[in-house]
């Protein structure tokens, strides 16, 4: 008797399973929580971060000193520390008001806003698009400095006409940051292996191999110059700006990729198969899907929208010549941008414009203010805290967790 | 003691799970709670486990009102529940289970040792307080999860489908445990779909139908009582079919070996052939080899030799998409983990598997309106109880999931159907329904396979049987196969007197 029922005990789980069904699971709960969450997410970092900008204020430090004498010149100067970073941010990132002389005053700042956007956006969408098959792209960086590299070698050395020079560099930069991303997803799918190592040691692999055709040359450097630095994009490489405006066509290839990546999501075969593989692996198989296909081809994707997103740093952003640091740690903020936009279309494109605000913003706040910009990264930090602990979001804001299921 | 609930209420968004639910529970009592899928009878019990919050209604103690926040408060306050899906840790030894989350209450793992050796004496269990859980056998598991219980002074004690994935041993074995408990005092609620369970046991029957208590019965009425109070119609509990007629569709499986993993064979020299028109059902206690079987066919599992045929041409080697290509309509064992994606709407499930090409897709883009005519179709014709098309599987009783997956697998033209315990945590109502369906699928004249641990089920689908042990066939019957010789077949022990009838049904 005991020894049949021995037999029937379900066999004990494969090493290892467990775990991925844990991280699995997080990274679900990561991706299905409501707008709702998303948006108290940034009220409540943007509340913290006004507490760091007070505290960090001299004029809050000397008058807390006498604050049991003159309490209002404390609160007066909390507020004015909090109200003029706030309102600079505001002012640089959507509308000045002491500035709307002409149209092109009055629209700078939100132009500004879609120039930073614009690479976020797309990055975040490389990002998004991995997390619907349930894999996490810690890649972008390396992603993206490969991409640049190719396009941005292909935008100072290889004369074209123009539109066809900037099309051609940004197609070469996403094939072979592509093939960077799909690299990961091919050896997770053959070997198992995990891809957020994977990931994370490619960025390192990127980085050194952009360093080292820095200093040669004959591969990327400027030969005028000396220092690690590629010469300046040819004029017919460049998505030249909107006059009088910073922002060029990056912001509406990012918009034509929104609505692309929501085809492909939302309304395709592959998309559906795609989001199948991330929600049930096992369910998949049994309707015959090739998960190891699925799992390269999504880090493929993923790879080419970071492609792109490094081809618009090098033909948009910065069109001078680029270092290894052309990434502008866009790679990782992108994590950020699809965290908060719940991986869906939409929300990554909202995302990727308040993130595009922030940057915007976080700079006129600098220069006004003198608030280090570093003040931006702090919020875009608590806010992936807040995204990653849901119970404490509620919490803050009163609202019911829930029942669990 | 007595626990009362009066006027519960429970809604998820403008559906109400439970109507104004009464309900008294008393100590000494086994309290059977029956109901289709989806009637709300686990909604039921997860208020009273204070996993979900009423909107309406209260909870008596004795008389006094009850405020649970959460499982610990009605644990505290004496409620103990038995999951379908255990709570158990695989790696944690017993003990460290049964202490989990008690740490104070129980005194610390040599408090929780001791009782798991006290509550194991008094019910004559047979458990080591140092085993680890995961080298437990389900049945035994299930005993740690009701010394858990218990280790906390549980005065009621829920057991929500606890026999689903028993085998009749370890059943008779639960029920015995269940009254012994029930003489020591406990209040005992015992969730089922199986009603010879229910005669057996009960005290006394609640029933309940789309969310409210619709009556009682006396546990001395019979199984087709029962059934009809339950559905609110006659229910049919035997299989209605005529005799098969043969085509010249055939699947066959000739000396099929699978290994698993460590290189054990699961499936061992299997062969047998299912003709166009006739149901084989494959018989066994769970774990026989009969899920490595299934997935072999379906093309999940490489087998290590042999061949599966079917009409003529070859399976074994071919992709699961080209086996699904092929014709095969697959109802995996597990259809949570296997056969849902519980996030998916009910109208993306309906497509899981036909995500490429006509009807569904047209270049390489779902179209939604064809699907979406398609799952209502499906809705209207499998009675499927969803609020709409669009509402996740996930949310969808046990009943009305497997309902989706067969909406699925018979919505196309099939030259094989496989099914694998099509009617596990079903009501007797959508059991009727699917035998109905399975049977008209034979009749279309393509071989049908059904995989069940279930004697009933297998007696009443059957046109032949097939017992499976260890890996192997231990015979292939006829339908009209005495009980008695089906239960030492599935012992893995061949009848003499059966040996004649064996060979003729096998060829
Ligand atoms: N979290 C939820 N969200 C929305 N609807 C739900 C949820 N949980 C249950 N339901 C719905 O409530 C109804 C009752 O479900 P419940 O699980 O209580 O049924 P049940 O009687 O236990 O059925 P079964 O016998 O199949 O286990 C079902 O129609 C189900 O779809
Ligand atoms: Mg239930």
């Amino acid at each position: 008797m005991s020894e049949q029922l021995a037999k029937q005990a379900a066999p004990p789980p494969p090493e290892g399973e467990e775990q991925v069904d844990r991280s699995r699971e997080f990274m679900q709960r990561l991706m299905t929580g409501t707008p709702m969450l998303s948006v108290l997410a940034v009220v409540a970092s943007l509340v913290l971060g006004a507490l760091l900008i007070a505290f960090t204020d001299e004029r809050v430090a000397k008058t807390a000193g006498y604050f049991f004498a003159r309490p209002t010149d404390m609160l007066q100067a909390l507020w004015d520390s909090v109200a003029g970073a706030y309102t600079a941010m505001f002012q640089g990132s959507i509308l000045n008001i002491n500035r709307i002389d002409t149209l092109q005053q009055a629209l700078t700042p939100v132009s500004n806003t879609f120039y930073y956007a614009a690479p976020l956006i797309i990055a975040g969408l490389g990002v998004a698009i991995a997390f619907k098959v349930g894999l996490f792209n810690i890649g972008g960086q390396g992603q993206m400095l490969v991409g640049a590299a190719v396009a941005g070698w292909i935008g100072f050395s290889v004369e074209m006409p123009p539109i066809i020079h900037v099309t051609v560099a940004l197609i070469a930069g996403i094939g072979a940051a592509a093939i960077w991303g799909g690299i990961v997803g091919l050896l997770k799918a053959r070997t198992g292996a995990h891809e957020v190592i994977l990931t994370i040691m490619l960025n390192y692999v990127a980085y050194w191999a952009l360093v080292y055709a820095l200093r040669s040359p004959d591969l990327l450097r400027n030969p005028d110059n000396n220092n690690p630095i590629t010469p300046g994009m040819l004029e017919t490489a460049i998505l030249n700006p909107l006059p009088g405006f910073k922002v060029h066509a990056g912001f509406l290839i990012a918009l034509a990729v929104v609505v692309l990546y929501w085809w492909f999501i939302e309304r395709s075969s592959l998309g559906f198969q795609f989001r199948t593989v991330g929600l049930n692996p096992a369910a998949a198989k049994m309707a015959g899907m090739n998960v190891g296909l699925i799992t390269t081809l999504a880090m493929l994707f993923a790879g080419a929208f970071m492609g792109l997103a490094g081809g618009i740093q090098v033909t948009g952003q910065v069109t001078t010549g680029f270092t290894s640091h052309i990434d502008a740690g866009i790679g990782f903020d992108a994590i950020t941008v699809a965290l908060l936009g719940r991986s869906s279309p939409w929300g990554t494109l909202i995302a990727g414009i308040l993130f595009g605000a922030l940057k915007a913003g976080g700079y006129n706040m600098a220069a006004a203010e003198g608030v280090p910009i570093d003040l931006v990264l702090v919020l875009q930090s608590f806010i992936v805290l807040f995204i990653a602990a849901p119970a404490l979001v509620k919490t803050i804001f009163f609202l019911p967790k829930g029942g669990r299921k | 003691m007595t626990l009362e609930l009066k006027g519960i209420t429970k809604r998820f968004g403008t559906f109400t799970a439970n109507d104004r639910i009464n309900l008294k529970i008393e100590a000494g009592e086994i309290h059977c709670l029956l109901g289709e899928n989806g009637a709300g009878k686990s909604t039921m019990m997860n208020v009273l486990y204070g996993l979900y919050q009423a909107e309406e209604g209260e909870i008596l103690i004795d008389g006094k009102p009850q405020r649970f926040q959460g499982p610990g408060d009605a644990m505290r306050a004496g409620i103990g529940m038995v999951h379908q899906h255990f709570m158990l840790i695989p790696v944690f030894t017993v003990a460290e289970n049964v202490l989990l989350g008690h740490e104070r209450e129980l005194g610390g793992l040599k408090g929780a040792r001791k009782a798991v050796v006290e509550l194991s004496k008094r019910f004559g269990f047979d458990i080591d307080p140092d085993a680890l859980v995961q080298d437990l056998p389900v049945g035994v598991q299930q005993r740690v999860e009701i010394i858990k219980a218990l280790s906390l002074d549980a005065r009621v004690l829920v057991f929500d489908e606890p026999t689903a994935v028993l085998t009749p041993q370890e059943t008779d074995e639960l029920m015995n445990v269940m009254r012994q408990l029930r003489d020591d005092g406990t209040a005992i609620v015992f969730i089922t779909h199986k009603l010879r369970e229910v005669r057996e046991v009960a005290d006394r029957i609640t029933v309940i139908r789309l969310g409210k208590i619709v009556g009682s019965a006396e546990p001395t009425a019979s199984s087709n009582e029962l059934a009809s109070l339950m559905v609110g119609r006659d229910v049919s509990l035997t299989v209605d079919k005529d005799d098969a007629k043969f085509t010249d569709k055939k699947l066959e499986v000739t000396v099929l070996t699978v290994l698993d993993r460590i290189g054990q064979k699961v499936v061992n020299d299997v062969s047998f052939e299912v003709r166009g028109g006739e149901v084989l059902c494959i018989a066994g206690v769970q774990g026989n080899g009969q899920t490595e079987l299934t997935e072999a066919i379906i093309g999940l599992e490489k087998p290590a030799s042999g061949s599966i045929s079917l009409s003529g041409r070859r399976l074994t080697g071919k992709s699961v998409r080209e086996v699904l290509d092929s014709g095969v309509g697959f109802v995996p064992e597990d259809r949570k983990v296997d056969g849902l994606v519980s996030e998916f709407s009910v109208s993306e499930n309906i497509m899981l598997d036909r995500y490429k090409g006509a009807p569904f897709v047209k270049a390489g883009t779902i179209d939604f309106a064809t699907r979406n005519e398609f799952a209502e179709q499906a809705k209207t014709d499998y009675d499927v109880r969803a609020q709409s098309i669009h509402s996740p599987a996930g949310s969808l009783s046990g009943g009305n999931q497997q309902k989706v997956v067969l909406a699925r697998e018979l919505g196309r033209k099939l030259e094989l159907f496989v099914a694998s315990q099509p009617t596990r945590g079903l009501d007797v109502g959508s059991i009727e329904f699917v035998h109905k369906q399975i049977i008209a699928t034979r009749d279309t004249g393509i071989p049908v396979v059904v995989v069940s641990t279930e004697l009933d089920e297998v007696i009443g689908l059957a046109d032949r049987i097939a017992v499976m042990y260890r890996g192997g066939i231990v015979g292939i019957v006829p339908a009209d196969t005495d009980r008695e010789d089906l239960g030492l077949m599935m012992a893995g022990e061949m009848p003499e007197h059966l040996k004649a009838a064996a060979e003729e049904a096998a060829a």
